[in-house]
C-alpha cells in the first residue's frame, strides 16, 4: 500500500538505504536479508523496536513492508545481552543460581530448577521426595506465572487492555507465594542443588489453596472475554502459522511446538523431579497458528492446577534438602556442637562444593518450552562452561517464516503468541 | 450593503486560495488550498441563503473528495515532485491551460459587463431549503438527475474494472 | 440583546463547558476503567483525584515544545488545531435543552447534513499530522485514519438519513420533537426503538469515527506506537487528546439527539432546566458505554475493519434507508408521517 517512489539502483541511493536501516552491516549483507524489491525502493524498510511497545522488551525487527504486508521480518537481537552464561563460569555452583533467575525473569523457579537439576546430575545428588514434590508445585505455579504474563501482554498487544490487568491481579497471588517461600517476589533463587533453600512456611499451603480455589473461576472469565470472542478469533485464527516439520527444524519447543500437533513435553519425555508420579495431559493444537498456541497455554493452566492438587495431596513429610553435607549446608544449630559441621559450613560458603570432570545436559519444561542447561565441570567448584538452551531464543528464530505475508498488525499477535522474554533470548 | 462587503471579501479570499493552489510546489499544500477554496465557496452559499448547497459542498467536496485526494498523495509519496520529474509528453498542457484560462476570464468579464446590473443578490427571494431543492430535483429535473446518477454509476463500474487485478 | 452578542456568549459558554467536560471526561474514563480493571485509578490530586485533570493540564503546558527534525512545520503545527475545531463545531446544531436558551442553531434546516459534513472534516487533522511528522509510523496512522473515516462516514451518514426520513426534517430540533409523537407514551417513541438498525449502524460508525477502541487502529499503540501522534508532545499532544474526547462527547450527544429522544423527559414543560439535566444524563450514559467497550474488546484488524465498513455496514445502511422509505410510504404504524 505505502510505497516510496522507485529510484534507479545506484551507489548513492544504496548507501542512503543502508544508512537508513542503521544496522551494523554492509550493503552486501543487507542484500542477502531483504528482497531485491527493497533495494529499488519498491518496498519499505522500517524499524520496529528496540523501543516499541509490543516487541516485549528490546527486540528489534527490521521489517520489509509492501504496504502493511510483511515481506521480510529480520530479528536483530542482543540489546539485552547481559553475559549471564559467561558470568556464571566465574561463580561457584551455588552462587550462579541468582544469575539464572535473571534469564527468563518471568519464570525464575524453572530456571533455578534447570540449573540445579544439571548440578545434581553432574555431582550425583539425590533429592528428597518432599523437595521434589514441592518443586513440582512451585514449577507449576511458575508456569502459571509465566503464562499469566504472556496472556496479559498478548491480550494487551491485541488491544484487550483489561485482561492484562486481570492477569496481573492473578499473578499477584503467585508472587505472594514466592515471597512467602523465598522472601523475594521475582528473583527467588529458592531451588538449590540438593533440594530447597528451606522448608515452606505454613502459610504456603493457604496461599496455594487460594490459587486453587480462585483460579478456575478466573480462567472461565478469560475464556468468556477472549476464547469465545469473535474479534479475538478474528485476530488469532490462521495467523502466524507454522508446520510441525518447520517448527521442529527451527528448534521450537513448548506450547509453540505443541500447537502444531507435536506432543513433545520434557515433563513426559524425560521426567524430572518425579513428574512421572502425576497424572496430567499434554494439550496440543492442530494448526500451529496464534489461536492454537493460545488454546494450548490456556489448557495448560488447567493441567498445572491438576498437578498442584495431586502434589499437595500426596506431599510426603521429611527433609527438603539432601543430607549430603558436601553439598548441603548443615543446620545452624549443629555448628555450635559439631566441628565437622563447622568445617562443612566454612568450606561451602567459601569455596563451594566441587563437581567432577564431565559434561551434562539437563532440561526442564518451562512455561516457554524446553529450558536446558549444559554444564561442563572441570573438577573445581566452578563450571568450565555454562550454556542455557533458552526456549525464547529458539522460538523467536522462525519469526520470518511465521510473519511473511501477514499484516503488520498480525506481527504483533505473532510476537505475543511465541511468548519471548528478551532476557532469555540474549542471556 | 454588508452583503456586498462580505461577498467581496470572500471573493478576494477565494481568489487568493486559488492562487495558492496554483503556485504551491507541494501537492499537499495545493490540496489544502483547494479545501480552503471549497470552504470559502460554502460560506458564499451561506451568505446567499443557500445552506443546503453550502453543507453539501462541505461534506462532498471538502469532506470526501479532498480527503481521497490527500490520501492518494500521501500514499504515493508524490507530494514533492519537481517539474523535471513530470511525465514527458505533457508539455503542451501549460500553453493550453493559459489559453483556456484567459478564455474563461474573458467570458466572466463579458457576462459581468453586459449583464443588467441588479440592486442586490437575487438569492434572497429563492427558497433553498432541502425540501425545495429536493422537490426541484425530483420534479422538474428528474431526467438530468437520473442521467447523472447513471453516469456516475458507469464511472464507478469503470474504475472497478480498471483497477481489478488481472488473473 | 443583539444576535451577535447572544451567539458569541452562548458559544463561549458552550466551549467552556465542553473543555471542562473534556477534562473531567478523561478523569471519568480513568476512574471508571480502573474500576472495571480491578484498580483504583487516580486519587492523589485533590479529593477523589478531582484535581487530576488540572495536574495533567499543568504538566502538559510546562512540557518543552519539541519540534522533530524534518517535519513540515506549518502543517505540523496546524494539524492539532484541525482536530479540535471540527469537534467543537459539531455542537453548534445540537439542542442541549428545551427552548431557545439552550440551543445555538438547532433549527438550522440542514442540521443533520451539517453534522455529517463537519464530522468528515475532522479527518484532515489526523491525516495531515501523520503526513507532516516525517515518521513512517505516523504516515501509516494517518493513512489508516483517512481510509477508515471515509469508509465509516458513509454508514453514519446513511443511518442519519434514515432518522431524517423518520422525522421528515433535517433540523435537529425537529428530530428531537419527532421522537415524541402523541400516540406513543414515553420512550417508545425514541428512534432507538423505531430505527434499531440505524441506531446500531450509528454506534458502530461512531466508534470508528472517533477512532476509539476497538477501532482505534489510527493510534494503535501496539502496532504503530501512537500512529499519527507519535511525534507530538506537550500541548500539541494535549490538543489531539482534547479533539478525541470532545468528539467522543459530540457523537454521544448526537446519538442522544438522534436516537434517545434528545433533551426530552418528564416535567420538561414545567421546568425547562430539567431538559439539560436529562440531556447530560443520557450523554454520560453513552460515554460510559464508550469506556466500557474500550475496557472489554480487543482491537480489530485494519483490513477487517475496512471490509466491515464497505461490505457490511454500507449495504445494510443503504437497505435500511430503502426499507424505511417504503415503510413510511406505506404508512405503517410508527412510520406514519
Amino acid at each position: 500500500m505505502l510505497t516510496q517512489t522507485p529510484t534507479p539502483l545506484n551507489e548513492d541511493a544504496l548507501k542512503v538505504r543502508v544508512e537508513d536501516v542503521q544496522l551494523d552491516i554492509t550493503f552486501e549483507q543487507l542484500k542477502r536479508l531483504v528482497s531485491p524489491r527493497a533495494l529499488t525502493g519498491e518496498t519499505m524498510l522500517m524499524n520496529m523496536g528496540p523501543q516499541h511497545p509490543s516487541t516485549h522488551g528490546v527486540l528489534r525487527l527490521l521489517l520489509e513492508l509492501d504496504g502493511e504486508t510483511i515481506v521480510n521480518c529480520i530479528p536483530d537481537i542482543g540489546y539485552l545481552h547481559t553475559g549471564i552464561e559467561k558470568t556464571a563460569e566465574g561463580k561457584t555452583y551455588l552462587k550462579a543460581i541468582p544469575l539464572t533467575d535473571r534469564t527468563d525473569y518471568l519464570a525464575p523457579m524453572s530456571n533455578n530448577m534447570a540449573f540445579c537439576g544439571a548440578v545434581e546430575k553432574l555431582v550425583g545428588i539425590e533429592v528428597p521426595l518432599r523437595a521434589q514434590y514441592l518443586r513440582v508445585i512451585l514449577l507449576e505455579l511458575t508456569r502459571m506465572n509465566s503464562h499469566l504474563v504472556w496472556l496479559g501482554t498478548h491480550a494487551l498487544d491485541l488491544g484487550a487492555m483489561s485482561v492484562f490487568l486481570y492477569c496481573m491481579r492473578e499473578r499477584e497471588m503467585i508472587l505472594d507465594i514466592y515471597e512467602a517461600v523465598s522472601g523475594a517476589r521475582m528473583m527467588s533463587s529458592y531451588i538449590r542443588p540438593g533440594g530447597l533453600w528451606r522448608d515452606v512456611p505454613n502459610v504456603f499451603f493457604d496461599l496455594v489453596q487460594r490459587v486453587l480455589d480462585v483460579f478456575p473461576k478466573r480462567l472461565i472469565e478469560y475464556e468468556k472475554l477472549l476464547t469465545k470472542n469473535p474479534m479475538w478469533k478474528d485476530r488469532t485464527v490462521g495467523i502466524g502459522k507454522i508446520s510441525a516439520q518447520d517448527a521442529i527444524a527451527w528448534g521450537m519447543t513448548g506450547p509453540c511446538l505443541r500447537a502444531t500437533g507435536v506432543k513433545y513435553d520434557v515433563r513426559k519425555a524425560y521426567p524430572y523431579s518425579s513428574y512421572d508420579h502425576f497424572d496430567f495431559d499434554i494439550p496440543t493444537g492442530t494448526n500451529g497458528d496464534v489461536f492454537d498456541r493460545y488454546k494450548c497455554r490456556m489448557e495448560e493452566f488447567n493441567q498445572s492446577l491438576k498437578i498442584i492438587r495431586q502434589a499437595l495431596k500426596r506431599l510426603p513429610p521429611g527433609p527438603v534438602m539432601t543430607s549430603d553435607r558436601k553439598v548441603a549446608p548443615p543446620p545452624k544449630h549443629e555448628i555450635a556442637y559439631s566441628m565437622e559441621s563447622l568445617i562443612h559450613h566454612f568450606k561451602l560458603w567459601t569455596e563451594g562444593f566441587k563437581a567432577p570432570e564431565g559434561e551434562v545436559y539437563f532440561a526442564v519444561e518451562s512455561g516457554k518450552g524446553e529450558y536446558g542447561v549444559l554444564l561442563s565441570g572441570d573438577g573445581t567448584s566452578k563450571p568450565r562452561r555454562v550454556h542455557f538452551r533458552a526456549p525464547s531464543f529458539h522460538n523467536l528464530q522462525p519469526i520470518n517464516e511465521m510473519a511473511r505475508g501477514q499484516l503488520l498488525a498480525d506481527l504483533v499477535a505473532i510476537i505475543g503468541s511465541i511468548d519471548i522474554v528478551l532476557g532469555d533470548v540474549d542471556r | 450593503m454588508t452583503d456586498w462587503i462580505v461577498l467581496g471579501l470572500l471573493g478576494v479570499l477565494s481568489v487568493a486560495s486559488a492562487l495558492g493552489l496554483l503556485l504551491s510546489r507541494n501537492a499537499i499544500y495545493a490540496a489544502l488550498f483547494l479545501v480552503l477554496n471549497f470552504v470559502i465557496g460554502a460560506v458564499i452559499y451561506l451568505v446567499l441563503n443557500a445552506p443546503f448547497l453550502a453543507v453539501v459542498q462541505i461534506s462532498v467536496y471538502a469532506g470526501a473528495i479532498m480527503v481521497l485526494f490527500i490520501f492518494v498523495i500521501m500514499l504515493l509519496g508524490a507530494e514533492r515532485l519537481t517539474p523535471a520529474e513530470n511525465p514527458p509528453g505533457l508539455n503542451y498542457q501549460r500553453p493550453l491551460a493559459l489559453i483556456l484560462g484567459v478564455l474563461a476570464l474573458g467570458l466572466a468579464a463579458y457576462v459581468l459587463l453586459t449583464r443588467q446590473a441588479s440592486a442586490a443578490p437575487v438569492a434572497q427571494s429563492v427558497d433553498a431549503s432541502p425540501t425545495a431543492v429536493g422537490l426541484q430535483l425530483f420534479r422538474n429535473y428528474v431526467f438530468p438527475f437520473e442521467v447523472v446518477a447513471l453516469l456516475l454509476l458507469a464511472a464507478m463500474v469503470g474504475a472497478v474494472v480498471l483497477t481489478r487485478k488481472t488473473e | 440583546m443583539p444576535v451577535v452578542v447572544e451567539v458569541t456568549l452562548k458559544s463561549a459558554a458552550l466551549i467552556f463547558v465542553l473543555l471542562t467536560g473534556f477534562a473531567y471526561l478523561s478523569l471519568l474514563e480513568r476512574k471508571f476503567i480502573a474500576r472495571l480493571q480491578a484498580r483504583i485509578g487516580p486519587n492523589r490530586a485533590g479529593p477523589f483525584g478531582l484535581l487530576q485533570p488540572v495536574a495533567d493540564g499543568l504538566k502538559l503546558i510546562f512540557k518543552e515544545s519539541v519540534t522533530p527534525k524534518g517535519v513540515d512545520k506549518p502543517i505540523y503545527f496546524l494539524a492539532p488545531a484541525l482536530v479540535v475545531v471540527p469537534a467543537l463545531m459539531l455542537f453548534a446544531v445540537i439542542p442541549v435543552g428545551k427552548g431557545a436558551t439552550f440551543q445555538l442553531a438547532s433549527d438550522l434546516n440542514v442540521g443533520a447534513l451539517y453534522v455529517v459534513g463537519v464530522m468528515s472534516l475532522a479527518v484532515y487533522g489526523i491525516a495531515l499530522a501523520g503526513w507532516a511528522s516525517n515518521n513512517k509510523y505516523a504516515v501509516l496512522g494517518g493513512l489508516r485514519a483517512a481510509a477508515q473515516m471515509i469508509a465509516y462516514e458513509l454508514g453514519m451518514g446513511l443511518s442519519v438519513a434514515a432518522v431524517v426520513l423518520m422525522a421528515s426534517s433535517a433540523s435537529l430540533a425537529d428530530i428531537v420533537a419527532a421522537q415524541y409523537p402523541e400516540q406513543y407514551g414515553g420512550i417508545l417513541g425514541w428512534f432507538l426503538f423505531r430505527q434499531p438498525v440505524a441506531a446500531a449502524i450509528f454506534v458502530i460508525a461512531a466508534f470508528a469515527e472517533v477512532a476509539r477502541a476497538p477501532f482505534d487502529l489510527v493510534e494503535a499503540e501496539q502496532e504503530l506506537t501512537a500512529g499519527f501522534m507519535t511525534e507530538y508532545g506537550g500541548m500539541k499532544f494535549a490538543l489531539f487528546f482534547m479533539g478525541e474526547y470532545v468528539k467522543m462527547i459530540a457523537v454521544s450527544a448526537l446519538f442522544t439527539t438522534f436516537f434517545l429522544g434528545g433533551w426530552s423527559g418528564p416535567f420538561v414543560n414545567e421546568a425547562p432546566i430539567l431538559s439539560v439535566v436529562y440531556f447530560t444524563i443520557k450523554v454520560v450514559v453513552c460515554l460510559l458505554a464508550f469506556i466500557w467497550v474500550r475496557a472489554t474488546l480487543p482491537r480489530v484488524r485494519y483490513d477487517k475493519l475496512m471490509d466491515m465498513g464497505w461490505k457490511v455496514l454500507f449495504p445494510v445502511a443503504l437497505a435500511n434507508v430503502l426499507v424505511t422509505a417504503v415503510l413510511i410510504l406505506l404508512g405503517l404504524p410508527g412510520y406514519r408521517l
